[in-house]
């Protein structure tokens, strides 16, 4: 008898339980919705397009005819995905080496405790700035400064470092090297601070017991702090390199959408920009998949990085 | 004697970090200055070379501005709202997410929690040519509604508010409503909502800015120029025949765009670098 009453309770316990679970699969269905219609059927038709030829020639439309894979091969025959590819790494890698070297070294700087730097908060939100900046007003800016009559030129010319005004749009370095550049001031305040949050997350006592041994400031960051970030550097270049990919809006507004001098600073989201506006949705599609398929690895490996050693520490 | 020669070196190494953070400070603040400089000066002043003092043109660059043929007011009436519905949606949802995903147990919740993380780096580049034929097929275009409604399925800040939760939200404050009877999505308005204040403040401003200065999907959906955002309107003036303008105003146009989020930074900024460690490290 007292063994039914229980049964009962815990089943009404349980369906109370469950009828409030219900709730959870309703408070999803925004979030599902949503994703559903704007990302995942883009994402299938945009995989579908790309194995139709599809585009305009003059005024003629030409398909769309189903072509299987050739679109991903005449990307590829075509070399210019290949040039663009190059002109995207170049340009992050330039922005990214030191990047990471001046938020190693001001991590490092704010982190330590012997150096106890005043005004943290002012540094940090100083050099935080440009990364909230809207990067086609930050391109514009940098256009009308570093253009033939802007003011860098003029500056340059007061000081006498240069006898007339140097045509930094014209040479296809001085172009990547601010591309780059820009790309370094916007990003390594906010890399700083993911790099600081590591580091602080290191045991002090790890410091404390290199100390007492005698070792050098060097040798305790070299030895001890690098190699504990070793996940949260990953983490922070592969995250970067995924958002190095998608450089668009530097480079873009920058160069009025052509990549000159000579396609040297046109990027690949650029050039997808360009067959979207064109409305080639073959070769747009092909080269959306190839994007896809590179983030996805990418993300991979982050995914891989960062979730493995936050399950070992709480099991 | 060791004690004192490693002091007075940590006292050069201060000197020498001051002197380099001092540095980099200058080169993010240096253009920000110029550029303040410039919006203040008339075009003929501007083609004269560079001064490091003020002008008094600012107002009439301004006027002149409002007056020309670029809609800059428009623009930024389109940004705001643009932006504003997006930071207010995308935060209230993501919160909403990350409460069913934390305070209900249902089948296949693991599952649906390392899906939604799994799709926080697929960038909106690589699906954007599906993106723009759907919006052409909902005949969406110079609408705002495709800038606005995706933001409601926003993973990163899916992650941020479901971390916030696990460390504030207790799960006794929700069974106690439903002893007084309060229904599910009362609690989720009336008690974890407020709860989430601090968090959905810090997203929201990040929200709010990711927003403001999208440039790509908006340059590809919107074509009338009533309906443009300010970035798109800053890529007008980059492929007009900029030489012939009043430098002044192309000057006050770029600082109508890039002042008003410095000046909102400063004011919260102590908020926001809290939050981009509490966002970006996973763990």
């Amino acid at each position: 008898m007292a063994k039914t009453a229980e049964n009962t309770q815990v089943r009404k316990k349980a369906g109370r339980i469950s009828r409030f679970n219900i709730w959870g699969y309703i408070f999803l269905i925004p979030f599902f919705a949503v994703f559903v219609i704007f990302q995942l059927i883009p994402l299938i038709s945009t995989i579908y397009n790309s194995f139709f030829e599809n585009y305009m020639s003059g005024l003629t439309q030409i398909g769309p005819n189903f072509v299987g894979l050739k679109n991903f091969g005449k990307l590829l025959q075509d070399k210019d995905i290949l040039i663009y590819a190059g002109n995207t790494m170049i340009m992050w890698v330039m922005g990214f080496v030191p990047q990471i070297l001046v938020s190693l070294l001001l991590g490092a700087w704010f982190t330590n405790p012997a150096l106890r730097l005043k005004g943290q908060r002012f540094f940090k939100t100083v050099i935080y700035l440009p990364n909230l900046i809207m990067a086609s007003a930050f391109a514009m800016l940098f256009f009308t400064l570093f253009s033939d009559s802007g003011p860098i030129n003029s500056l340059l010319i007061q000081a006498g470092i240069l006898q007339q005004p140097f045509k930094f749009f014209s040479s296809i370095w001085a172009t990547r090297t601010l591309i780059a550049f820009m790309n370094f001031l916007m990003w390594f305040g906010n890399t700083t601070i993911l790099l600081m949050a590591g580091m602080m997350g290191i045991d002090t006592s790890l410091f404390e017991a290199a100390e007492v041994d005698g070792a050098t400031s060097t040798q305790i960051f070299f030895r001890i702090t690098l190699p504990l970030l070793k996940p949260i550097l990953i983490y922070v270049m592969i995250t970067s390199l995924i958002g190095g990919l998608q450089m668009f809006d530097v480079p873009q507004i920058l160069t009025n959408g052509s990549g000159d001098p000579m396609r040297s600073s046109m990027t690949l989201i650029m050039f997808l920009n360009k067959h979207l506006y064109s409305k080639n949705y073959g070769l747009g599609g092909a080269l959306s998949v190839y994007l896809f398929i590179i983030t996805a690895v990418l993300s991979l490996i982050v995914f891989k990085v960062t979730a493995d050693p936050k399950d070992h520490k709480k099991h | 004697m060791e004690k004192k020669e490693k002091s007075s070196a940590t006292k050069v190494n201060r000197v020498i970090a001051y002197v380099v953070l001092i540095i980099f400070s200058i080169l993010c603040l240096f253009w920000f200055y110029v550029l303040f400089i410039n919006a203040t000066r008339s075009h003929a002043a501007l083609t004269k070379g560079f001064t490091s003092v003020p002008g008094g043109y600012l107002l009439t660059n301004m006027q002149n501005l409002f007056k020309g043929t670029l809609p800059v007011v428009r623009g930024m009436l389109n940004s705001f709202i643009v932006a504003g519905v997006s930071a207010l949606i995308s935060t209230y949802f993501s919160t909403m997410t990350a409460f069913a995903i934390h305070a209900y147990d249902f089948k296949f919740k693991n599952v649906i929690y390392t899906f939604i993380l799994a799709i926080m780096m697929i960038p909106t580049q690589v699906t954007a040519l599906g993106f723009l034929k759907l919006v052409g097929a909902m005949k969406l275009e110079d609408n705002f509604i495709p800038l606005i409604v995706p933001s409601i399925a926003a993973p990163v800040v899916f992650f941020y508010m479901i971390q916030y939760m696990r460390s504030t939200l207790p799960m006794s404050l929700i069974e106690a409503a439903r002893i007084d009877g309060a229904g599910e999505f009362h609690i989720f308005n009336h008690i974890v909502l407020p709860l989430m204040k601090p968090a959905i403040a810090v997203q929201a401003i990040f929200a709010f800015v990711s927003s403001w200065n999208n440039y790509f999907i908006p340059s590809l959906t919107l074509h009338k120029d009533t309906m443009k955002t300010l970035p798109v309107l800053i890529a007008q003036l980059r492929s007009a025949d900029w030489l012939k303008f009043d430098m002044g105003q192309v000057y006050a146009m770029i600082a109508f765009s890039i002042f008003p989020v410095i000046i909102v930074y400063l004011l919260l900024s102590k908020y926001i670098v809290g939050g981009v460690t509490a966002g970006g490290v996973k763990g």
